[in-house]
């Protein structure tokens, strides 16, 4: 029998530096969309508790750590990152593997804030979008995931297909942020 | 000429840069317009229409005359003007519209032909013979009007967008922003302070006038420090705010590095921003006017503001004798502050009669009018017109006021219209005209600085009570009141032209010239004449224009109105605005796990949607696409072909309402559809028209999987969502994109199945796995779990195969490596297309948003047994109409010849003209199975008509044909094939 090899979505692209900036592919392991069925918010909620330590995130919100996080993904929505879903889950809520649709990446560094002020239409300044915010929103043409993971870090979730245009635009916004100095 | 001791500008700084070629000395913080005044140039231009030799009228953005290109090549940017670009060392900036040079402009000759150019000229000079305009009148007429020019070329410049967002932007940084920002500020409001200038400050830094017993400029500074040290401000200089939208949102334009010569890598020349804010304060200050007077436009003539600005701030005397001319009590402070510096005032001049200056040390003429002024290539004296005489005064430079304008424009980008002030003969902003924004100091017709300062902080004071903010207790520092005092002058009364619209070339004579012609309204004035057309946007001249046409037309200023301002406030680089769309920036590129082999395989891409997938794959000695093409439909209807479909959109459908939602949105039934099978589905739009079509998979009781066509998943998947949302809310069902995790493969031909047999972990046979079959988990994938799904789209005994996209590119290799020892190989579009169009199988080419089901005669698919989306729409007498075109196939009667998509279709005998249109064809190809081309498209009552004989006329490419009219099924009609 032959072996089938893996590859990830931003091999070949990724990392990129660009002065203070990097934008490199994080492995978040498993990744399942979890939709709660009508009238089970709670219960859905309550398994992913006690399966994976993490409650349910409201709108624009995630739950969890790294390594097991619960990312709120859009209306009656959450992207489960890390393990693989609890066999509990399935009865109150409709799971989906995503594991290979989703390019993970993280840009890391002074200026992030900077950088994807010219790709996203979102206040995502500390201020506002603290640090376990998370938001569906457009990054240049795409629709995107960005969650922010720490002060200067942020963690973007695109299309697996659209990975190169992703380091295409955060590039040149990374470029534009690395020249003003 | 530069004042020692004036000015802040940097002298210990000198730069060098060229003006039309000829190198000059400038000092850092110096514009080019202040340091070609400095040496005593004060030609700049060359006008629009007349060619009329211009200089610098302003020290602003609103410049009309003193227009330039900056840089060279692929780079040069035109009508930079001259007051905005700021100088560095290296910097090459020429003149416009002038030729073979500024002095000598042959087409000066218009301005002697001035008669016969007025308003209008072009509407009945150029009348005859009738086909001159287009090809003989209209390219002389451009060519010799006009300002700059782009290059031609790629622009090589980097642009950016960005957004930025605040709870209060403050629109402009001279008194009133300042102290707007401040309260704000210090209050610890999120605020952004926006100024177009490269200093902040606004006129405190062309004024002499003191703040706190510190010059204003210095003030302006220690403000702009204190705002700095903020964390909760933002300040952005060289930033124009060029336009009010909805919802707080304000785009501003930023000269990121036009005042650089190098620049690092990848920084862009300007950033297009967006900026959304809760509340605004507009500080923009106000616009001097000037007055029309016969021959106003000659270099030298300068508005009074911008000569204390030059003065002031750059250190620069505009001239040697200066005289000043206005009708307003601002106007003298010009001559006041020329005097200080030294320079010689010829006279001040003032149209008020009553008007007196005290403690004047030059020549004060009151009740008195500049008539006219002399000199070509620049002013040499000014005819001075008092009540009882008539004298000529030499002087190289006129500052003229006909009083401020109010910086208006924002406040009128969402519709508002301003309000007229008799007392200060301006318009003003109507309050409440942008939701969320309120004008302070100048902007509203508050002119003194102390009343500037006092607005700006009491509309800090109101936005941070809206924001549920306390405002601090703060003293307005002491600061200049005196009023502002003007009595109305627009024109002075004489028979030559007076120019209104600079930029333009209109004259007083122009606007009355409408007004005669009946083109009494604004709008139809200012179209009549081009006022206030060109970059300017008429913000020197649109007041004056229209208080002249309100005299003409015997009706007052508020009743005749102004034209609407709209955004952009000043010109904006299209490339700003589209910044990061160039190139491979202009729209996302969705690649397939197998798009880097096909690549390596020598396939080129073609798009679908924003996919790219392999057209062909070329072999060694095949000269033509149709060579690969061919060999690559053998490979699937003799052997085994490989293809990757993972485009095809997918859409994971759960929970007890599945079946329900799929019922409603296909026509046919899904619910009795049985677990481990795959049916074939049409969707209709609500107006009853065919949508989409694809194959929806049961993987199990409340689980589906629905596959789209590559361009339309994203429309299916946004129809799901509405039917869901807005039609079935209640019901329970989850769905949601798996296009992206899954990577699939068809794996189509006879051999198809002995290919999978080797990877499969447990084999297929026509018992466990008939046609139509599917299975999801069970099947193992060479060790990896998998999906698969008997069914075909080339009519061949075929699989699709999906595995977990990471496996894609491993799986994809591994297929076409196995189908090639078989005989077989990749296929790609172009030879799937084929396939497709033998079976007679549809794709958007045929359900292209305008037929129906009864048209592709699926008909009969629309379930009678329940309701679906669409079939009331579509039983709407003239969808079922029997005249409608129907799907058709064609073959030529001569198999030699070509077919062509998008040919019409005529009876034999009749003209191919519109009336004559039996239909058009919509898919062909060269059948290599079949020796010939086929096609398949829409003809009327087509399925009554098979086997006649029609022609189809391609006008386009000059091609004829005649075909038969047959089935779209060309190949294997029974199906046998497929079902092996």
């Amino acid at each position: 029998m032959v072996d089938l090899v893996a590859k990830s979505p931003g091999a070949g692209v990724l990392p990129v530096t660009v002065g203070a900036l990097t934008l490199a592919e994080v492995d978040l392991g498993h990744l399942t969309s979890i939709a709660p069925y009508v009238g089970q918010e709670e219960a859905a909620s309550t398994a992913l508790k006690s399966a994976h330590g993490m409650a349910f995130p409201a709108p624009n919100r995630t739950t969890g750590k790294e390594g097991a996080r619960a990312i709120w993904f859009g209306r009656g929505m959450a992207l489960l990152a890390g393990p693989a879903p609890d066999a509990a889950l399935m009865t109150p809520a409709a799971l989906t593997d995503q594991s290979d649709a989703w390019a993970c990446v993280a840009l890391t560094g002074e200026g992030a804030e900077n950088a994807l002020a010219r790709l996203v239409p979102v206040d995502l300044r500390a201020v506002h979008f603290k640090r376990g915010h998370t938001v569906r929103s457009l990054i240049m043409h795409m629709n995107g995931s960005i969650t922010r993971i720490g002060a200067d870090s942020f963690l973007i979730l695109v299309f697996r297909s659209m990975v190169g245009t992703l380091v295409h635009d955060l590039k040149q916004a990374m470029e534009g942020v690395a020249a003003r100095g | 000429m530069r004042i020692e001791g004036k000015g802040l500008i940097d002298r210990s700084k000198p730069v060098r840069f060229q003006f039309d070629d000829i190198g000059h000395t400038a000092y850092a913080g110096d514009t080019v317009a202040s340091a070609l005044l400095a040496k005593g140039q004060r030609l700049m231009g060359r006008s629009f229409k007349y060619h009329r030799p211009r200089g610098v009228l302003t020290a602003g953005s609103e410049e009309p005359n003193a227009l330039l290109t900056v840089g060279r090549g692929a780079a040069q940017e035109p009508n930079v003007r001259a007051t905005m670009q700021e100088v560095y060392d290296g910097l090459e900036a020429r003149s416009q519209n002038a030729w073979p040079s500024l002095k000598t402009d042959l087409m000066g000759i218009n301005d002697l032909a001035w008669p016969f150019l007025g308003a209008g000229f072009y509407y009945k000079t150029f009348m005859w013979p009738r086909g001159f305009w287009e090809r003989f009148y209209e390219p002389i007429i451009r060519r010799a009007a006009g300002l700059g020019g782009l290059s031609g070329q790629n622009n090589p410049d980097k642009y950016e967008r960005a957004y930025a967002f605040c709870n209060l932007l403050v629109i402009g940084a001279g008194p009133a922003g300042l102290m707007a920002a401040l309260v704000a500020g210090r209050a610890g409001a999120d605020v952004i302070l926006v100024d177009e200038d490269s200093r902040m400050g606004g006129r405190l830094n062309a004024e002499t006038y003191e703040i706190d017993g510190m010059q204003g400029h210095a003030w302006a500074e220690a403000v702009v420090a204190e705002l700095q040290s903020m964390d909760n401000v933002r300040l952005m200089t060289r930033t124009t705010v060029t336009g009010a939208y909805d919802q707080g949102t304000y785009a501003a334009l930023e000269r990121v590095n036009t005042h650089r010569r190098l620049r690092p890598d990848g920084a862009p020349l300007e950033t297009f921003w967006r900026i959304a804010t809760k509340r605004a304060i507009l500080a923009a200050g106000a616009l001097e006017r000037p007055i029309a007077f016969e021959n106003n436009d000659r270099p030298g003539i300068m508005t009074a503001g911008a000569v204390r600005a030059y003065l002031n701030r750059w250190g620069v005397s505009p001239g040697q004798r200066v005289a000043v001319f206005g009708n307003n009590d601002d106007a003298h402070r010009t001559a006041t502050d020329l005097a200080a510096a030294g320079v010689e005032v010829a006279a001040l001049i003032d149209s008020r009669p009553d008007v007196q200056v005290s403690d004047a040390s030059f020549p004060v003429l009151a009740g008195a009018m500049v008539t006219g002024s002399t000199g070509r290539l620049g002013l040499t004296s000014v005819m001075v017109k008092t009540a009882n005489s008539e004298r000529q005064i030499d002087v190289d430079c006129l500052a003229m006021s006909g009083g401020w304008n109010p910086t208006v424009h924002l406040t009128c980008h969402m519709n508002g219209r301003p309000t007229w002030r008799e007392d200060i003969a301006s318009f003003v902003p109507t309050p409440g005209s942008v939701l969320g924004l309120v004008s302070a100091g100048a902007c509203n017709g508050d002119f003194s600085t102390a009343d500037c300062l006092a607005a700006g902080a009491e509309a800090a004071k109101a936005a941070l009570k809206e924001l549920g903010q306390k405002a601090p207790r703060a003293s307005l520092p002491k600061a200049d009141n005196t009023p502002y005092a003007l009595s109305p002058l627009w024109a002075v009364p004489g028979k030559g032209r007076a120019w209104l619209d600079f930029q333009n070339d209109v004259t007083v004579k122009d606007v009355k010239q409408a007004a005669t012609e009946n083109f009494r309204s604004v709008e139809h004035m200012k179209r009549y004449t081009t006022q206030g057309m060109a970059t300017d946007q008429g913000k020197n001249s649109n007041v004056a224009a229209l208080a002249i046409l309100a005299d003409a037309t015997g009706r007052g200023i508020p009743e005749t109105g102004t034209t609407t301002f709209r955004p952009p406030y000043t010109p904006v680089s299209i490339a700003a605005m589209g910044a990061g769309a160039q190139g491979a920036g202009f729209a996302p590129q969705r690649l397939t796990t197998s798009h880097a082999i096909s690549i390596e395989m020598g396939a080129p891409m073609i798009e679908a949607g924003l996919w790219y997938r392999p057209s062909y794959f070329p072999r060694k000695g095949e000269t033509t696409w149709r060579q690969s093409c061919d060999r690559e439909v053998g490979y699937v209807r003799e052997a085994v072909g490989v293809c990757d479909v993972s485009t095809l959109g997918k859409i994971d459908i759960q929970g007890p309402g599945a079946a329900a939602l799929l019922d409603f949105v296909y026509t046919n039934m899904f619910s009795t559809l049985k677990v481990g099978r795959v049916r074939y589905g049409l969707m209709l739009r609500e107006d009853g028209h065919v949508m989409d079509d694809g194959t929806t998979a049961r993987l199990g009781k409340h689980h589906f999987v629905m596959t789209t066509t590559t361009a339309a998943a994203g429309n299916v998947m946004r129809h799901l969502e509405f039917v869901h949302q807005a039609l079935m809310p209640d019901l329970d069902v989850r769905f949601t994109s798996v296009t992206e995790q899954w990577a699939q493969f068809a794996v189509a031909g006879p051999k198809s199945r002995a290919l999978l047999n080797e990877l499969l972990e447990t084999p297929v046979d026509d018992d466990n796995w008939p046609f139509m079959a599917c299975g999801a988990v069970t099947v193992t994938v060479a060790g990896v779990a998998g999906r698969l799904f008997r069914i075909s789209f080339s009519g061949e005994h075929a699989y699709e195969v999906a595995v977990p996209a990471r496996y894609g590119e491993s799986l994809f290799k591994l297929l076409v490596a196995r189908a090639e020892s078989m005989g077989g190989g990749a296929y790609g579009m172009e030879a799937l297309n084929v396939l497709r169009i033998e079976k007679g199988h549809i794709t958007h080419a045929e359900i292209h948003g305008r037929t129906t089901a009864f048209d592709i005669g699926f008909g009969r698919m629309i379930s009678a047994k329940k309701d679906c989306i669409g079939k009331t729409m579509a039983a709407r007498e003239g969808m079922i109409d029997p005249e409608r075109e129907q799907l058709v196939g064609f073959k030529p009667i001569n198999a030699k010849k070509e077919l062509t998509a998008g040919a019409h279709v005529f009876n034999q005998r009749d003209e191919a003209t519109r009336v004559n249109d039996q239909g058009y064809v919509t898919s062909v190809g060269f059948s290599p199975t079949l020796g010939h081309f086929i096609g398949m498209g829409f003809v009327k009552r087509g399925s009554e008509r098979m086997g006649e004989t029609l022609r189809i006329v391609d006008q386009m490419r000059d091609l004829e044909t005649d075909v038969e009219i047959c089935s779209p099924v060309f190949f294997d009609p029974e199906g046998g094939r497929t079902r092996g």
